[in-house]
């Protein structure tokens, strides 16, 4: 019997990184982050060799709202701006049916973007036919993109995979929202992907690191087929954040996988121009603990915190409360909601009506 | 009594539950359900359940209008058969309920602006969304008090109570459901999100409302106006209510609502297929009213 040796097993293998401080690292900043920060922190990536910049409101495309929260800027301007400043790495967006839409998507590639995750919940891919299609009939590298996938099983992840490839997506990432997931789960699901799916379909891991697993569970993902993985610089993310791109970069380089980035450029980029950024240090506490440790969806994070605060029971219970309920992304309204019913339950607030 | 008879087209979901209201109602009568799958379950239900039934599509109803004296039809097909499907009908002098995204005809939100159809002697009344059914009245109870700046509508629903037809279109979803948020509920911008939660057992339909006021809001007045609101709703709508809310942050004001069916066709949770349904039949019944008491008359459309 052969002793498994990673480093050797996946020594030369390709991996395209895919940085999203840009968005995913918007839900840590509220949302406030400037067009000329993001022209900063997007070409010193594009500088550091990274490939894929993705660049929108914490929700995507349609994401400014009162639900979501709105950004300094219209996502236009943020990715024209960052676009044109671009040597070598591409733009991509995150649309989440039912809150962007074709028009949007439509406008974003106008303004440069030539990437997309197209985002559904993992149960939930037949909702994403028209985006990915019109994706494609744009010519963007598209992705199909299963969130909280920890709710669905191997099988049923390979099945809703198998779908979005059918509309048209060219890879399809297994999506570990709530930083829920363990490296023999993250297996499974991109092992039962990698069967099902055309050779030549891709196959990606976007990781949280509630439970300090995002790298271990991006490798994993890897050894299972994986060829792309998503992360952030420093781990800015929502939630305890992304795989720490920089830090995974050293993984791989440790581990003879290729990445094509300059790991040095990247951790000057974490230390110099992403921690000064931060409103609060990303990473695992109490809170983003909860998160990983009962599934929920890591943007609920400052959303429950808020609530706490407002209505005076623990950002802790309410979180383990949405994940009993199965709250999923885009629910952020049932934070409130959840937090009222519960301080009433609890005498804190009266019911405003009948 | 007279009842008005009425022919039910698609026989998915929503024409099904439909059969199961106007059975109810006191001055509707369905007799024809029109699909395009001779084998299809809800065709075989529907005349299980007495009604006439064709396959062949609007064009297989076209015949026996005159002869049954259908007066008012339920579209609940999709929006690119709809607008073929009201030509045809109204051209014999069916008045069309459209519970399609399509929206040729004006936007109904019944205790918002049915009144103002009926007088006018619409030939065609669209249904909006689930959404829109659920939210636009509460929208529409604060611009009613002081203006809205914007308003922004999450309906959250059961994925079992979504259908393949919503599914792969949900861009017109949320574009009709936005549009009718300004048209219908008095904001001068709107948005709608949806989101589809495949929990089990099923979520009951959730549905929450921003509004954005231009002024401080008058925290009483618009608390009252809400709450009157909600109780027009549920004279058709049983199980629509109020969960928290209205709660105020500076001018703007959320309400946090739950809407559960009847359980008709579908179970309880599917209170979006039911505040559809339930509308359009309170629509219809407005309609037939005015035809029964001879207020109204309604005239074939002629096309050019």
């Amino acid at each position: 019997m052969s002793q498994s040796n990673t480093s050797s097993s996946l020594k030369g293998r390709k991996v395209v990184l895919h940085d999203m401080c840009l968005r995913d690292g918007m839900h840590a900043k509220r949302e406030q982050i400037s067009v000329e920060q993001m022209v900063k922190v997007a070409t010193a990536l594009d500088d550091a060799g990274i490939p894929y910049v993705q660049v929108t409101h914490g929700a995507g495309l349609g994401g400014n709202s009162l639900q979501h929260g709105f950004a300094m800027a219209p996502n236009e301007e943020y990715i024209s701006a960052v676009a044109s400043k671009m040597k070598q790495a591409k733009v991509s967006v995150l649309l989440i049916p039912g809150l962007g839409t074709m028009k949007e998507l439509q406008s974003a590639y106008d303004a440069g973007a030539r990437s997309v995750h197209v985002a559904t919940h993992c149960t939930e891919a037949d909702t994403s036919p028209q985006h990915i299609a019109y994706a494609r009939k744009l010519g963007m590298d598209t992705t199909g993109f299963l969130m909280m996938s920890h709710l669905n099983d191997a099988a049923g992840i390979a099945q809703q995979g198998k779908l979005m490839e059918s509309y048209g997506a060219q890879t399809i990432y297994v999506t570990d929202s709530a930083g829920y997931m363990l490296p023999d789960d993250v297996k499974a699901r991109v092992g039962a992907l990698r069967e099902v799916l055309k050779p030549e379909t891709e196959i990606g891991f976007h990781g949280h690191h509630n439970l300090g697993m995002g790298i271990a569970n991006s490798i994993a993902a890897i050894e299972a087929g994986a060829s792309r993985i998503d992360g952030s610089v420093a781990g800015l993310g929502a939630g305890a954040g992304n795989t720490p791109l920089e830090v995974f970069a050293a993984v791989c380089e440790r581990m003879g996988i290729v990445t094509g980035v300059d790991l040095f450029k990247l951790m000057d980029v974490a230390e110099d121009v992403i921690v000064p950024m931060m409103d609060h240090i990303v990473r695992v506490d109490r809170e983003s603990l909860t998160l990983g440790y009962a599934g929920v969806y890591s943007t609920f994070l400052l959303h429950s915190k808020r609530a706490a605060e407002r209505f005076g029971v623990p950002a802790r219970d309410i979180l383990v409360e949405l994940g009993r309920q199965k709250m999923i992304g885009g629910q952020e309204d049932m934070i409130q909601d959840t937090a009222m019913t519960m301080a009433k339950a609890r005498g804190l607030l009266q019911g405003a009506a009948a | 009594m007279k009842k008005i008879k009425c022919a039910l087209i698609g026989s998915g979901n929503i024409g099904t539950d439909l059969i199961y209201k106007i059975k109810r109602s006191p001055v509707l009568e369905p007799v024809w359900m029109v699909g395009i799958d001779p084998s299809s379950e809800g065709l075989a239900r529907a005349r299980e359940m007495g009604l006439k039934t064709t396959a062949e599509g609007v064009d297989g109803l076209l015949p026996h209008v005159l002869d049954d004296d259908i007066q008012i039809a339920f579209d609940a097909t999709s929006a690119y058969v709809h607008a073929e499907n009201s030509r045809k009908l109204n051209e014999l002098g069916v008045m069309m309920i459209d519970l399609t995204p399509a929206a040729i005809g004006p936007l109904c939100v019944p205790p918002v602006n049915l009144r103002q159809h009926a007088d006018k002697l619409e030939m065609n009344v669209n249904m909006i969304s689930c959404a829109g059914q659920a939210t636009i009245p509460v929208v529409h109870a604060v611009s009613r008090i002081q203006s809205v700046e914007y308003a922004e509508i999450v309906a959250s629903l059961a994925s079992k109570s979504v259908g393949p037809g919503t599914r792969a279109n949900l861009d017109e979803f949320t574009y009709t459901t936005s549009n009718a948020i300004t048209v219908v509920g008095g904001a001068r911008r709107g948005k709608a999100l949806a989101i589809i939660n495949p929990a089990e057992p099923s979520m009951i339909m959730r549905n929450t409302i921003y509004c954005l006021t231009d002024d401080e809001p008058d925290h009483a007045r618009i608390t009252e106006s809400i709450l009157q609101m909600i109780g027009e709703v549920q004279k058709y709508v049983p199980g629509y209510k109020l969960v928290n809310g209205p709660i105020f942050d500076g001018n703007k004001v959320s309400v946090f609502l739950e809407v559960a069916g009847l359980g008709d066709y579908l179970p309880k949770y599917a209170g979006n297929l039911d505040i559809m349904t339930a509308a359009a039949t309170r629509t219809a019944e407005m309609f037939a009213e005015e035809i029964l008491a001879g207020k109204i008359q309604l005239k074939a459309v002629e096309t050019v």
